[in-house]
């Protein structure tokens, strides 16, 4: 695992001789937040609210974090991208782990992670949201906020070497929006049909941001039952690791075998 | 060191490669050689543990390349056919960290890194990243990038592509030193000169296919020698022909008041020739004898499969 490192580290090194790719990493943030804070906060009102706004603020900043780290988009891309170039090969004919690579990847983005969610929080903290939570729970709640973006890239990649071309890779960016969508990221799932209810209930975005409400003591959404939603924080964990414990193997398979 | 046997690899329809044997001792080098498509690039990839091969087996210092891939990775080094190196980061930072995945410890990689840079003459560019550096430049960072490790045996994949006279000569020293001092190399390249200066031993492939293998002399030999008969005039033109195919010579060939023929090699001696023809009464007014180039040898080889 520790191969994993310089190859982490390769990436973090490129991205500070990139000033575009900071700029982008600063900003999107920040955008992000003022935008759907103050365009749906304007529109959307909490159950047993009377309007939106502020409260509705304090509501989505869990789910822009959970909607940032689940943003698998640009690891699927440039996994594609770099399947089958030169470097890989290189790579690939080194004596190091076959999952060096692909985890110094999901490493470095964990880094980019760590910095716009901190900056979502402290834009967070200008418009109105509060963490009314104790220290620990907050900690917590950003270990499993993490761990949910580490598994996120695995699956991003993964995706990227399945789909193996950056083209292809580009299109199905677009796939990646309705689980955001289909969830309580930006609306509780009250609202929606049951049956699309039940599976935004069992989403694990849902469970994630229910997860970061709860710790972060934010207003939540009423669970209509659902045990993922009334056990957020065990559910995140159990979703998290459960998602790596699938695709950390099949990705690094994937990787071991393109191009045999 | 490097051993194959009846490698094969198919790409959907294509078969890339076809039943290869190839056998490297240690500290040789052995050029692979064939036109475009011909699955030179196919046979290192599988070598290099890259690509599964579909059918055949390939041991490097005695490791199966199919089932001991990892003992195969550290015992090699590998520049591609395309420049394996992060456009993004500086020449120095590309060997640093190859240096740190080859488990050097920190000082060690900087220190190699600057070490390698200075010995390929690259240390003007080296804190550049690599985007603004030319071609040729990229090639050699990439083929220095292989030589991190030390590794005993060196896949290089057409290594001198694209460079000038100057840093091919550079790349030819090295290779003639890494051998020097027991590296096992396998390279393929375009350039006949060139393999004919490197390599113990040569492989010609075409279409996956091995059509012909052995020391540049041996396959210099086995196209035989082309005499060739200046006459002062047109007048004896016929007799030419006609000695030289009596003397054992194929693909008679005549231009303006030149007549030449192809011999098996070592078969005619000059003396023997011009005594002949002086015997037959025909005037000379130059002749010759001429061993083919190595780029004859690969027409002529190459040809015949098409
Ligand atoms: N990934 C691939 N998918 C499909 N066909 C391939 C692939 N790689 C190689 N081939 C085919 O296999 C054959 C051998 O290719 P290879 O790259 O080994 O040739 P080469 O001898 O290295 O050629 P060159 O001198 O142009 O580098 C070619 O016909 C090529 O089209
Ligand atoms: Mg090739």
């Amino acid at each position: 695992m520790r191969d994993a490192l310089p190859a982490a580290e390769r990436l973090l090194t490129s991205v500070i001789r990139n000033p575009a790719f900071i700029l982008v990493l600063v900003t999107a943030p920040i955008v992000l937040v003022l935008i759907f804070g103050f365009i749906f906060g304007g529109a959307i009102a909490l159950p047993g609210e009377s309007s939106g706004g502020q409260t509705y603020r304090e509501f989505l900043l869990p789910g822009l974090l959970v909607m940032t780290a689940s943003n698998i988009v640009p690891s699927m891309v440039s996994a594609a991208k770099e399947n089958h170039s030169g470097l890989t090969d290189r790579f690939r004919s080194l004596p190091i782990s076959r999952a060096a690579v692909p985890a110094g990847s999901a490493l470095a983005t964990l880094v980019y992670g760590v910095i716009s969610f901190s900056i979502m929080m402290i834009c967070g903290l200008v418009v109105g949201w509060r963490i009314r939570g104790s220290l620990a729970d907050t900690l917590l709640a950003m270990l499993i906020l993490l761990l949910f973006q580490f598994s996120a890239s695995w699956i991003g990649m993964y995706l990227g070497y399945l789909f193996d071309d950056e083209e292809t890779a580009g299109q199905a960016a677009i796939l990646a929006i309705p689980p955001g969508m289909v969830s309580n990221v930006f609306v509780p799932t009250e609202s929606m049909p049951a049956w699309l209810g039940t599976i935004a209930a069992w989403n694990p975005l849902s469970s994630v941001a229910a997860a970061l409400r709860e710790l972060f003591g934010n207003p939540s959404a009423p669970t209509g039952g659902a045990w993922p939603l009334e056990n957020p924080v065990t559910a995140s964990l159990i979703w998290t690791l459960g998602l790596l414990a699938v695709f950390v193997p099949l990705c690094t398979l994937r990787y071991a075998r393109a191009g045999r | 060191m490097i051993e194959a046997e009846g490698l094969g690899r198919g790409y959907g329809e294509v078969q890339a490669l076809e039943s290869l044997d190839l056998s490297v001792p240690e500290g040789t080098v052995c050029a692979l050689l064939g036109p475009n498509g011909a699955g030179k690039t196919t046979a290192i990839r599988i070598l290099a543990t890259l690509l599964a091969p579909d059918t055949g087996t390939a041991r490097i210092c005695g490791y199966d390349v199919a089932t001991q891939g990892a003992q195969v990775r550290r015992r090699i080094g590998l520049a591609g056919q395309h420049a394996a190196v992060d456009e993004a980061l500086t020449g120095r930072d590309n060997l640093f960290i190859l240096g740190l995945m080859h488990h050097l410890g920190r000082r060690a990689a900087r220190a190699r890194a600057a070490e390698l840079l200075q010995r390929f003459d690259l240390e003007a560019a080296a804190d550049r990243p690599v985007k603004g550096w030319s071609g040729g430049m990229r090639r050699r960072l990439d083929l220095i990038a292989s030589l991190i490790a030390e590794p005993p045996v060196l896949f290089l994949d057409e290594p001198t592509t694209g460079l000038d006279p100057h840093s091919r000569d550079e790349i030819h020293s090295a290779v003639a030193e890494l051998t020097r001092s027991g590296t096992t190399v396998l390279l393929t390249t375009q350039y006949l000169e060139e393999a004919d200066r490197l390599a113990d031993n040569l492989m010609v492939i075409d279409s996956g296919r091995e059509i012909a293998q052995g020391t540049p002399e041996e396959l210099k030999d086995l196209i035989g020698a082309r005499v060739e008969v200046v006459l002062p005039s047109d007048e004896q033109i016929s007799q030419a022909e006609q000695a030289l195919t009596a003397l054992g010579g194929d693909d008679v060939a005549v231009q303006e008041h030149r007549v030449s023929a192809t011999v098996k090699a070592g078969s005619l001696t000059l003396p023997e020739l011009v005594r002949h023809l002086d015997e037959l009464g025909i005037t000379l007014q130059d002749t010759g004898i001429r061993r083919p180039t190595l780029d004859e040898v690969f027409l002529n080889l190459t040809r015949s499969t098409r």
